[in-house]
């Protein structure tokens, strides 16, 4: 076990956890920030993305002891952030969840994606979201609750 | 209890419920609904005792006229969690804004009111509950209407309703939440009149999700998310084998891990395992990581599915039990071969892969259980619990927890998962224990949708329409040895093997079918639309193969072929003739359109697809769908479930969309090795078209998922000039 200080959302947090913890088992066991999710443990659907210093990152990936200083940005701090709001507002306006599971990760991409990209063509969409599994394949409605966003934060 | 469904003899809620209603000062009025079921003392002639239920409400209407509806069923996706409190608010006349849905326990009074159990699957939950969560709003309508009639003495027939308000004929008013009290002193109506459809005002409408919110701002608490006090998570090692057996173990290593708790032999649906117990999820798994474990495999067959297709392609050469025999079966013979097609096809292995990974949370304390499960089967599930720590179902309480997609994995008839998480809990009696499926264990864990093998002989007539069709199908039976066995297997044939072709709306006059179901050692279950993944795939290639030879309009030639009675898909493809046309017409040079159709679970579904090849695989640019559900309860979730149902029928076409064993282990792991479509897999946009009706509802969540396969490689076949026909699409 090894002490850990992680600031998650602009908020210090302490923890206690062996150093090969991966960053999502750290929010969802240690902190009980259980908004993201565990889907494969190998980086390969999304459930879990996080901003990791401002950057899309597979939390499940990633162990506590590799983290150094970057910020943790998760999917409860979205509501306050103009870009998190402006998308999940659309998702809601649009419909787009069915099981929901994995719609945080979707989010974060999303979010990671219009912060850099504004207005993202539909090739930009599909390959900042291209990791981002949806087994009820909600894709059509997220790839429109993209651009109405973008069109949102436009104006 | 299952006994209904096994024999058949479902309930009749209009015959065999009462309703009953109850104010307490907390709660205002609690409308529930039992089920006055026969009992053994009934039987005898003596009065019936009254049942001890649950709190079992269906509608709650809070003093501050908030007004919960319960759901009794799983939302995993479908929408039932907002279409059924629509159905019962539109009679009630309840103000939607103050509706709020939650998700109903196991109980009697929540089995579905045709299968028996309380469930969800075969599409049922708006075509089965339609009728009751109609009565129960317009009950519960007439009960608050008389009770503002009573207080202003007037006729209850002066008085409307809207919006939670009953409106009198002098301009009095009254709140269903300030009538909530006074209502429930009301007698319950025996009969009620329900709504003129066009009277509905949500019924019809597109109405959004009731859990959208939550589900964007990570606040809905799925089953994985649960946390109690003091619980424990546990993961097991299963056997590499299905079937295996543990024959020893080292845990040291495991157990010098900090906060491993426990390692123990279990016993699983086949075979046994070792549990391991940790404080935290992520520390089992560690533990498990670092087990030894030796297993006897020597009393399993291994199975490989190289081996068992060239099996199933052996037997595909002789009939199987007739599942159908329609006119003359040696009308082949006289057709010459130059004038007939002889396929192959071949299916694998599929796994669900919900997106939640499967788990459920349970404590025992002796004498009763307590259980948290995103379960399709709680009847079931909660018997096999009791099984298992010697309760009786009632003494389980189980509360059914919002579930990260399902697809048919949450409906098992052996409740394998619930099976290992009670052994675990009752050895940890008093402390709860979460059992989780890493997402390798449900890749590897079997539960597949079963591999199957397809030959069909076709006799073309000179008109080019098929004159003879003698059709064998090879695969695992879904339901041998399950207690559904007793209903859905008849003849030798399981039903859910041939659905979609036996029962197919093409009038084809001279047609026999027949299956195969050998025994394999791989546990299968359905999965979204069940059998109708691969014959609606074999019978919309053919089909498309036959109209293309006959050089006739792939939608012409199905209206051709279909059976007058055909309605819904007739009604379908010329609906989606009307919205497509303009852009089938127009598609750039190197895409190419394909075409299906298919009914299942009495929804009528066609589709066309536009469709190009980018880096040898299909890009599916555009999808139309054009749908006949009878009555759209609600079109914006009947456009999810078309749109969403249509990405989930792409993962048979997947380069990486199948499961294979080898020497009875599954060589996949988790999403690198099976892989589902991501977004650049599934068409840009899907437009959705509803053929407007007044039928009675039919379901909405598998009836895309057999149209889409058959349309791609329809398509494909126009672009490369080859049939596909073995699945996963490896190679175009």
């Amino acid at each position: 076990m090894e002490t850990y200080n992680i600031i998650v959302n602009g908020l210090a947090k302490r923890v206690s956890v062996d150093p090969g913890t991966p960053l999502l088992w750290v929010l969802r066991e240690e902190l009980k920030m259980t908004g993201t999710k565990y889907g494969c443990g190998i980086a390969a659907c999304g459930a879990c993305t996080v901003h990791l210093g401002g950057v899309a990152t597979r939390s499940c990936v990633v162990p506590i002891s590799l983290l150094g200083s970057r910020p943790i940005v998760t999917i409860e701090a979205m509501a306050d952030d103009p870009v998190g709001r402006a998308v999940q507002d659309e998702w809601v306006s649009l419909d787009v969840v069915q099981c929901g599971y994995c719609q945080s990760g979707q989010i974060m991409s999303a979010v990671a994606l219009l912060k850099s990209v504004p207005k993202p063509t539909d090739k930009e969409i599909e390959e900042s979201m291209g990791g981002n599994l949806c087994r009820c394949a909600t894709y059509v409605r997220i790839r429109q609750a993209i651009k109405s966003a973008s069109q949102r934060l436009k104006t | 209890m299952l006994e209904a469904l096994m024999t058949g003899n479902v309930l009749n809620l209009t015959r065999r419920s009462f309703l009953r209603v109850s104010a307490t000062a907390a709660s205002g009025l609690l409308v529930s609904l039992y089920l006055d079921l026969p009992s053994a003392a009934a039987q005898e002639g003596t009065a019936p005792k009254p049942k001890a239920y649950p709190p079992d409400a269906f509608v709650q209407i809070k003093p501050d006229g908030k007004i919960l509806i319960t759901v009794n069923r799983l939302e995993f996706g479908q929408g039932v969690y907002t279409s059924l409190p629509m159905l019962l608010a539109d009679e009630m006349d309840a103000d939607w804004s103050q509706v709020i849905a939650e998700l109903a326990p196991a109980a009697d009074v929540y089995k579905d009111p045709l299968f028996g159990i309380q469930m969800v699957g075969g599409s049922g939950s708006i075509a089965h509950s339609f009728q009751q969560y109609r009565e129960l709003g317009a009950k519960t309508r007439a009960m608050l209407v008389a009770a503002a009639a009573d207080q202003w003495k007037v006729a209850p027939d002066q008085c409307r309703t809207e919006a939670s308000v009953v409106h009198g004929p002098s301009r009095q008013s009254a709140k269903y939440g300030d009538l909530a009290q006074a209502a429930a002193k009301q007698p319950v109506p025996a009969t009620v009149q329900l709504k003129d459809p066009s009277q509905f005002r949500l019924v019809g409408k597109e109405v959004r999700r009731l859990d959208s919110r939550p589900k964007c701002d990570g606040s809905i608490k799925f089953g994985l998310d649960l946390d109690l006090p003091g619980m424990k998570t546990a993961v097991v090692a299963h056997p590499p084998v299905f079937g295996g057996r543990v024959k020893t173990f080292d845990d040291k290593a495991a157990r010098d891990i900090e906060g491993i708790r426990d390692v123990f032999e279990i016993p699983l649906a086949k075979g046994t395992g070792v549990a391991v117990v940790a404080d935290k999820f992520w520390t089992a798994k560690q533990g498990r990581d670092r087990l030894k474990v030796e297993w006897d495999l020597s009393a399993v067959k291994p199975a490989d599915s190289a081996q068992l297709f060239a099996e199933y392609k052996e037997l595909a050469h002789a009939p199987g039990n007739v599942a159908v025999n329609r006119g003359d079966e040696k009308a082949m013979d006289v057709i010459a071969a130059s004038n007939r097609i002889v396929a192959e096809y071949e299916f694998p292995y599929l796994a669900h892969t919900p997106m939640e990974p499967l788990n459920t949370t349970l404590r025992f304390d002796g004498d009763r259980a307590e259980v948290w499960a995103g379960s399709q089967f709680q009847t079931v599930d909660q018997m096999a619990i009791a099984e298992v720590v010697g309760l009786k179902p009632d003494q389980v309480t189980f509360h059914t927890e919002m579930a990260g997609g399902g697809f048919g994995r949450r409906a098992v008839p052996d409740s394998h998962v619930q099976r290992e998480a009670a052994v675990i809990a009752k050895r940890l009696r008093g402390t709860p224990v979460k059992l989780v499926w890493a997402r390798e264990d449900d890749v590897q864990g079997g539960y597949y949708r079963p591999m199957h093998v397809h030959r069909v002989e076709i006799g073309i007539g000179e008109d080019g329409m098929p004159k003879a069709w003698r059709h064998v199908i090879v695969g695992q039976s879904l339901v041998a040895g399950t207690p559904f066995a007793a209903i859905l297997i008849k003849n030798g044939v399981d039903e859910t093997a041939v659905e979609g072709t036996a029962d197919t709306k093409y009038a084809i006059p001279n047609f026999h079918v027949s299956a195969h179901h050998p025994q394999v050692n791989v546990p299968v279950l359905w999965w979204r639309s069940v059998g109708h993944t691969h014959n609606g795939f074999v019978m919309e290639t053919l089909v498309d193969e036959l109209a293309t030879r006959a050089k006739i309009d792939p939608i012409a030639y199905r209206l051709k072929l279909l059976s007058p009675d055909a309605k819904k898909l007739r009604a379908c493809l010329a609906l989606l003739e009307e919205k497509s046309a303009t852009w089938r017409n127009s598609v750039p040079r190197n895409h190419a359109v394909g075409i299906a159709c298919h009914e299942s679970f009495e929804t009528g579904v066609a589709c066309a697809v536009e469709v190009s090849i980018e880096d040898q695989r299909p890009r599916i640019h555009r999808a139309t769908i054009a749908v006949d559900p009878g009555v759209a309860v609600n079109p914006l979730a009947i456009e999810s479930q078309m749109q969403g149902g249509v990405g989930f029928g792409i993962t048979q076409l997947m380069a990486k969309g199948g499961i294979t064993l080898k020497d009875g282990r599954v060589v996949q792991r988790n999403f690198d090795g099976y892989t589902p479509p991501y977004i650049k897999d599934v068409p840009v946009a899907v437009d959705v078209y509803i053929v407007s009706s007044a039928e009675r509802p039919s379901g909405c969540g598998e009836p895309p998922v057999p149209v889409i396969s058959p349309a791609v490689v329809n398509a494909l076949a126009k672009l490369t000039g080859k049939r596909y026909r073995s699945l996963p699409l490896a190679s175009i």
